[in-house]
């Protein structure tokens, strides 16, 4: 069996944000719920039966191959070769109660200063609960106009993240980065040491590079074709009634699911007060 | 590693494709609770619970509410890209047009061979300000990329497809009352007290460090002492918290 990423374990949230706590700067505490700010594209292969019934992951005792169910199991690190320490979800919240619960701002760096290289994935922050609206206005108002981005580090399903909170639009984000640990330098990997070009070169390139410039980017050039090579066959086959089935999905695999969880977004920063 | 050729006119570039970063996530493992042996994974039909081996698995696609088309092996084989070293150019544009909400993974490239024409073109890139849109196949799986300088070398960082960022414009501003002047006049007073510049190697992955306390003194018997959480008291007034920040932090400052 492959390594398990617990991280990856619980997903999908089903609708409910994916982290809800505080974000502070000076003693200012604003509560927020996080939700995901990318989606998955709308067409997905799902493994299923001969018959078309979907498939699900379940567990095995190694010892019989009998079936556990999920509260039958526990979070192991390896230690020696065979030799596992339990770790619990109480201790992992208990290791850094703050910081599992509050994103605390305590610096704010120009927003266009972080490298690009840092930003990992992106979740909204929409005000949760009353009276956290006006705190969380102000904050994004502050930092949409200086452009700037506050810096934290804060605990999400047992992993810290250090993170760039942003505001656009007067929604505040919540940007995962990489600690600089986890990113790789170019003398680390190996690269040459940058030397001169030659101007023909670079001229010859440019040329080459003006015949492709446009302003701005059309967002169709991002469209993943194979998706787009998955539907359209899916499309075909089910029109002509070859091997379509009927079967009860569950309501975390419907399509519209993800929608769903953009209305929850729309709808807690619509409603807040 | 991955070989590939940058192409766009008549401009080739082979390229060698590095990872710019490394994961240092701790990974558990699922073990059964009471014998702490790590459990096995099957995938079975959802309805009866019957183990499905993994070559007797089909894939289906969703055509509609609860209607799944199932696709055959040579449809599936029919829709995989053509396998190919090249990495098509197809756009160069500034790099504004694609912010960092798309951005994926990013990777070096180093030159495989042509080391003149590589740092020709990080020159041209830096002079004109631009960055490439990239199309390629790897292993078998489609990707868009942007194509940048990072310091003195070339970036191509993978983005991720048109519809898988909700963008910040889609979203409706929260509503409620605006805030007053001056407690917009007071925030900014406090946020300037706290900006500085952006030093990525001060920040640690202390929980990490302390996971692998925890898994040690765990596995010698002894008992971790952990923090204890300090509570949080319930804010008064908006303005007056940001006072009693401003305060803070101006003390702060002096002592410094």
């Amino acid at each position: 069996m492959p390594d398990t990423n617990e991280n990856e374990v619980h997903e999908p949230t089903g609708g409910r944000p994916i982290w809800s706590g505080t974000v502070s700067f000076g003693l200012v505490s604003v509560p927020v719920n996080l939700f995901p700010a990318n989606r998955s594209g709308k067409v997905a292969l799902h493994m299923v039966t001969e018959e078309g019934t979907p498939l699900a992951r379940r567990y095995y005792r190694p010892r019989d191959d009998k079936e556990i169910g999920s509260d039958d199991v526990v979070r192991g690190f390896e230690v020696k070769k065979g030799k596992f320490v339990v770790i619990e979800d109480d201790e992992l919240e208990r290791l850094a109660p703050e910081r599992t619960r509050d994103i605390d701002l305590k610096q704010f760096v120009k927003a266009d200063d972080i490298d690009a290289i840092y930003f990992e994935r992106a979740y909204y922050l929409a005000p949760a609960g009353a009276g956290a609206t006006k705190a969380y206005k102000l904050l994004a108002r502050v930092m949409e106009d200086e452009q700037l981005a506050g810096i934290a580090t804060f605990v999400m399903r047992a992993k810290e993240y250090l993170t760039a909170i942003l505001a656009e639009n007067g929604i505040l984000r919540a940007e995962t980065m990489r600690f600089a640990d986890e990113v790789r330098s170019p003398a680390e990997i190996g690269l040459p040491k940058a030397m001169k070009a030659k101007p023909a070169d670079v001229k010859r390139i440019v040329a080459s590079m003006k015949r492709l410039t446009k302003e701005s980017l059309d967002k169709r050039e991002l469209v993943d074709r194979s998706a787009q090579r998955l539907e359209a066959l899916a499309k075909k086959k089910a029109k002509s009634g070859a091997d379509v089935v009927k079967v009860e999905l569950p309501e975390e695999a419907q399509q519209g699911n993800v929608i769903d969880l953009m209305e929850r977004l729309r709808e807690s920063l619509k409603n807040a007060s | 590693m991955w070989t590939g050729e940058i192409q766009f006119g008549s401009v080739k570039l082979p390229v060698k494709l590095y990872s710019a970063v490394k994961d240092k996530s701790i990974h558990f493992r699922i073990l059964d609770a009471k014998k702490h042996e790590p459990v096995k994974q099957h995938m079975v039909d959802a309805a009866s619970g019957t183990v499905v081996e993994y070559h007797d698995a089909r894939r289906a696609v969703q055509v509609g509410k609860n209607r799944l088309v199932i696709l055959d092996e040579d449809e599936l084989e029919s829709l995989e890209p053509e396998s190919s070293r090249e990495i098509e150019i197809t756009r160069f544009v500034s790099p504004d047009a694609i912010t960092h909400q798309w951005y994926d993974r990013p990777y070096y490239l180093g030159p495989n061979g042509d080391t003149g024409t590589y740092f020709a073109l990080v020159q041209a890139l830096r002079d004109q300000g631009k960055e490439g849109v990239a199309r390629w196949v790897m292993r078998n799986k489609e990707y868009v990329g942007a194509l940048r300088v990072e310091g003195d070398h070339l970036m191509l960082m993978t983005l991720r497809h048109a519809d898988e960022v909700i963008p910040a414009s889609s979203l409706p501003a929260p509503g409620g009352r605006d805030v007053s002047k001056r407690e917009l006049e007071m925030a900014h007073q406090l946020v300037e007290t706290m900006v500085d510049e952006f030093k990525p190697a001060a920040y640690r992955d202390e929980y990490r460090d302390r996971v692998l306390e925890l898994v040690d003194a765990k596995a010698k018997g002894k008992v971790l002492r952990m923090p204890k959480a300090k509570a949080k008291k319930t804010p008064a007034s908006l303005e007056s918290v940001l006072e009693k920040s401003i305060a803070a932090a101006s003390r702060g400052r002096k002592s410094a």
